[in-house]
């Protein structure tokens, strides 16, 4: 095992000429760090080295990338809020067992199958996060955005929640309760979030329309559109 | 490890920096290596522990200057080499190795399409009795192990009260390092943000965290 921290100036002092100059032959040794010069081109070189030896399949790869960008994303889990704002018997279940509520609607699968449901109320507001790395609730709202997994949300949405809600320009009332789950384990967490007032007269399909992978994160509310605008 | 992966408490990164309308992938090249990155864990020569652990052993500068799919890339080549799966000198060349045979993917469309394949549930059905019942007050271990963890720094020493027994999960701190399951229930554990931060966290919030048994001690 390797202790990092050892060599750690010398790597700092060098990252920007490691940049410059891959070097594959300490691959091994953290101390100077694999970094491609040309991320595009070292990727082609090693997917083509792949698929050569027969270790993956190229229209497979074609297809997790056809997932993710067409298929599992932000408008699952708005189905999912939206049927839980319409049906109460959809939501007492999505409460208490996210994974079989979410199941019914035909998501599931890998960081799903042990999935919580956390409910933003008047009172209670939820905020997830993965403290130690990426941790997402993706087979309901597809994989996480860049400000997600960036350092800066990861380090202050334990400490310092409120604030970091006031960037996303969300401020709370002092008296509501606030509460971080940090997914550090298999679980994984999704927001219910409020039903916005005035929300009464729409379908289940306008209503899913209105549900943001923020709200669904807990940094956002949702909201209704400004009046006029067309739903 | 006591890494710069453990971002929970830090201050020190400035503000969030907010995309609108952000695209899944910003390059295809993304894309690739998160496609390659699953379809090489189906040959199971590795685990998501280990992959973790992995990518935590980066050295601090690189970490912040790499994004994240550079880091999943360096990541992919280094389980890769490690694991036998592909060499060094293939790596460098771009070319598989004169000897090498032609091997058979497992991970195939059909897996693709279904997200639920992609990895091995962590739960296990072992029957192994809680240490803790729901309402008992409990502390985080503290522990500094040099391998990998999931107990974060911010939480150890600190105490809390469980929540909810998620039952029966492997053990990420042992899976890591291929010494066993160590199958154990998880918990989730209420900590009060005052516990955490002191005065300056408002009474009511709260922190909770997904704790295993080898996390929690009797408070």
């Amino acid at each position: 095992m390797n202790t990092t921290r050892r060599g750690f100036l010398a790597a700092a002092a060098t990252a920007a000429g490691a940049t410059a100059t891959p070097d594959f032959a300490h691959a091994e040794d953290h101390d100077h760090q694999v970094v491609p010069s040309d991320l595009a081109l070292r990727t082609k070189s090693l997917e083509s080295l792949l698929v050569e030896k027969g270790l993956v399949d190229p229209a497979a790869l074609d297809a997790v990338v056809d997932t993710f960008e067409h298929k599992v994303g932000p408008r699952n889990g708005a189905r999912v809020v939206a049927r839980a704002w319409f049906d109460p018997a959809y939501k007492r279940l999505l409460l208490a067992d996210g994974a079989a509520a979410i199941a019914e609607l035909g998501y599931s699968g890998a960081q799903g199958a042990d999935i919580r449901v956390v409910e933003n109320t008047a009172k209670v507001h939820n905020l997830i996060v993965c403290t130690l790395c990426s941790c997402y609730p993706w087979p309901v709202i597809g994989l996480p955005p860049v400000w997600y997994k960036s350092a800066a949300y990861r380090s202050r949405a334990v400490i310092d929640p409120r604030g970091v809600l006031r960037e996303f320009g969300l401020v709370l009332p002092d008296e509501v309760e606030v509460r971080v789950w940090d997914s550090t384990a298999e679980l994984r967490y999704l927001v219910l979030p409020e039903r916005p007032a005035g929300s009464e007269q729409l379908s289940e399909e306008a209503l899913a329309a209105l549900v943001t992978r923020d709200a669904m994160v807990g940094v956002a509310k949702v909201a209704l559109p400004q009046k006029g605008a067309r739903l | 490890m006591n890494g710069v992966h453990d971002r929970g408490g830090e201050q020190d990164m400035g503000p969030i920096q907010y995309e609108k309308d952000e695209p899944v992938f910003h390059a295809a090249w993304e894309g690739r290596v998160y496609a390659m990155n699953r379809a090489m864990g189906a040959w199971r020569k590795w685990n998501l522990d280990a992959s973790r652990h992995n990518g935590e052993l980066r050295n601090p500068a690189d970490y912040f200057r790499m994004s994240y799919y550079e880091r999943m890339f360096a990541g992919l080549t280094e389980l890769s080499v490690k694991s036998g799966l592909v060499t060094l000198a293939e790596i460098e060349s771009g070319k598989p190795a004169p000897e090498s045979t032609k091997a058979t993917p497992p991970f195939t469309t059909a897996d693709a399409a279904a997200p639920g394949r992609y990895r091995a549930s962590a739960r296990r059905q072992a029957a192994v009795s809680p240490r803790f019942a729901v309402g008992q007050q409990v502390r985080a271990r503290n522990i500094n192990p040099i391998g990998h963890t999931r107990l974060p720094r911010y939480a150890r020493a600190k105490s809390g009260t469980i929540d909810r027994d998620h039952g029966v999960f492997l053990f990420p701190d042992t899976n890591a390092h291929y010494l066993g399951e160590k199958p154990q229930h998880v918990y989730s554990v209420r900590f009060s943000a005052r516990e955490l931060w002191g005065e300056q966290a408002k009474p009511q919030d709260s922190v909770y965290l997904d704790m295993w048994d080898d996390y929690l001690e009797p408070a």
